[in-house]
């Protein structure tokens, strides 16, 4: 009896071994190919990105080298100059900086102030107020845009106000700016997940509703403000439609990058498309190298402020 | 004058909401409504440099949908995008987001190098992005009749050589196409994989586990557990693609250059008030037949 019981129990351990063995293999199997399937998604996000950065430093007799494909032979900082100096890049690079960075405060104070209004304070169809502010996101401005451009043009009749900053800090102040819907949800989900006993504490201290506002609702929005500031800046430094519908000529670096080619033509008399694409690329590489600096250092809190945004659940 | 307590508040609120009320009426609306008002109209500057209309009724629409040599061929196209592409998003994204779910070395990596192309959203930079792109595949993402052959590879006369095999022509342009659209598909996800994400992980793990408990397989608990709790967040997204692709769509591009380059102002506002009705309806459709679908579990 023992005998056949040792038998039995030892193929019972082969069949388990096999089965585990099988299970190991799947599991392998299964995180090479979705190993395989990120690595190839990966290089299809990427691979743009290293195209700019080798015509960047990529002198033209590369270009007419088969041999060469990714990695320039000859490491050569010409185009880059070229690109900048068309850009006027020491110039307008701290002035889109600028410019963001400073449209970026004023959506975040805005979008806040309205914001906390539809989270705090009921009337009658506030929700479907809000209903409208939801319909400002889905409803882009490319729609709205030749009025717009009239609007801003006579201004009251006869105010012309394309080429100046006013008609974005008019947008962006009434809460009708680029993706200024958006910040809004953003602020009233935060705000409304904010416990009350905040706002009463403050009034049982005596603060009338505006104190309250700016001394305690405010500060205690970090979360909300990092997302929103991140987005605005981005969506801000990318933006061509509003740059370009208001302020073609005041040297922001977003509508410079379109005319790069006409210009490069112009100015440095630059004409052989090969050469052309070269030092577009590297303009688009002064371009965007800011950003992604930035991204790098602060890409946690972009995905983290999505999360947190109330969009989700 | 007394007022209650309710009152007050009331006020208050509306005190807060106020610059957001004159914008929406002063600048939004009233831009809406002269969108309609252009769009029937000729707009015509004046030698004072004002401006002035001239009533043309219907007929910018007419000339838009008969006599306009584009307008047709580009807002199909731009609506078959959409209907072909924003499916195709969602799924690669959900299919992404689970696959970036789980626990592995490099994940924040890759997750970082998936959202990166939101970050480079400038509509002035996708196109040299997508130019520099066909460069880098081999010419595989152009056009399916292109035989181009770049750095050696030709990779069209590859894949057509699958026709001897016997597979349908037909079958292998489709998935040329669609191979060619990896890109677009790929860039125009970042935001909803990382929402899709933050929806995944809201998913209590309890499911999974009494699920497990109870003997099913990983096929059925993804589509009884994973995907309901899902699918707000499918509606979401939805909204958010076609939103995303209306704004980079080319018609909106066609209407830019009507209105500054041939100072069309008329003709211009017709075209967008046909392309926002047009996405209108798609997303009426699209969010109405998913909304009947949806599993809300609170």
């Amino acid at each position: 009896m023992e005998i056949l019981q040792k038998v039995l129990k030892s193929e019972k351990v082969e069949k388990m071994k096999t089965i585990h063995f099988k299970h190991q293999l799947k599991s392998r199997l299964s995180s090479i190919f979705i190993g395989i399937i990120l690595i190839g998604l990966g290089y299809v996000v990427i691979s743009p990105l290293l195209s700019v950065l080798s015509d960047t430093f990529k002198p033209l007799s590369d270009v007419y080298n088969p041999l060469i494909y990714l990695i320039p032979e000859h490491v050569t900082l010409d185009n880059l100059t070229w690109a900048m100096e068309t850009l006027e890049y020491s110039r307008s690079m701290p002035l889109t900086a600028l410019y963001c960075i400073g449209i970026m405060a004023l959506q975040i104070m805005v979008a806040s102030f309205i914001g906390y209004g539809f989270a705090r304070y009921e009337f009658y169809g506030s929700n479907i107020v809000f209903g409208l502010v939801i319909l400002t996101i889905v409803i882009p401005s490319q729609t709205i845009m030749v009025p717009l451009y009239m609007q801003f043009r006579y201004f009251f009749g006869s105010i012309n106000m394309i080429d100046t900053y006013w008609p974005v800090i008019l947008t962006t102040l009434t809460g009708v700016g680029l993706r200024s819907g958006l910040y809004i949800f953003i602020f009233r989900q935060f705000y409304k997940g904010l416990p009350g006993a905040i706002e009463e504490a403050a009034l049982i201290d005596g603060a009338g509703p505006f104190r309250t506002y700016f001394t305690v609702m405010f500060p205690n929005a970090k979360p909300a403000i990092i997302t929103v500031m991140l987005f605005s800046f981005v969506w801000q430094y990318n933006d061509v439609f509003f740059s370009g519908l208001f302020m073609k000529s005041m040297g922001l670096l977003p509508t410079r990058i379109v005319s790069l080619p006409s210009l490069l033509a112009y100015g440095l008399e630059i004409r052989d498309p090969n050469l052309v694409n070269l030092v577009l690329n590297a303009g688009i590489f002064a371009v965007i190298m800011p950003l992604i600096i930035l991204y790098l250092f602060l890409q946690r809190y972009f995905m983290e402020g999505i999360e947190r945004s109330g969009i989700v659940g | 004058m007394k007022m209650s307590l309710r009152h007050k508040k009331m006020i208050t609120g509306l005190v807060f909401i106020s610059p957001w009320i004159i914008g929406f009426i002063c600048i939004f609306s009233y831009s809406l409504v002269k969108t309609v008002e252009y769009s029937l109209n000729k707009l015509i500057f004046t030698d004072t440099g004002g401006y002035e209309l001239k009533f043309q009724g219907l007929q910018n629409f007419v000339y838009a949908f008969m006599e306009d040599p584009e307008f047709t061929r580009v807002l199909s196209e731009s609506v078959v995008n959409m209907v072909i592409d924003v499916p195709l998003i969602i799924f690669f994204s959900l299919f992404i987001a689970i696959i970036l779910n789980r626990d592995f070395r490099g994940r924040s990596m890759i997750r970082a190098l998936f959202f990166l192309p939101v970050i480079m959203s400038s509509p002035a930079i996708t196109d040299a992005l997508a130019a520099n792109l066909n460069n880098m595949m081999g010419g595989l993402s152009s056009s399916v009749s292109e035989v181009v052959n770049v750095e050696g590879l030709n990779v069209t006369a590859l894949a057509m050589s699958l026709a001897d095999f016997g597979m349908p022509l037909g079958l292998i342009e489709y998935i040329i196409g669609a191979v060619g659209r990896v890109y677009e598909i790929v860039s125009a996800s970042g935001i909803q994989i990382i929402i899709f994400l933050a929806a995944l992980q809201s998913i209590s793990p309890a499911l999974y586990e009494v699920a497990d408990i109870e003997g099913a397989t990983k096929y059925e608990s993804f589509w009884k557990i994973t995907f309901p709790m899902v699918s707000p967040l499918i509606l979401t997204n939805v909204i958010y693609t076609i939103i995303d692709m209306y704004s980079r769509s080319e018609v909106v591009e066609m209407t830019q250059t009507i209105a500054f380059t041939e100072m069309n102002f008329g003709l211009s506002a017709a075209i967008s008030i046909i392309n926002t009705i047009v996405v209108g309806i798609i997303l009426i459709v699209f969010g109405g037949m998913i909304s009947k679908r949806v599993f809300y579990h609170y």
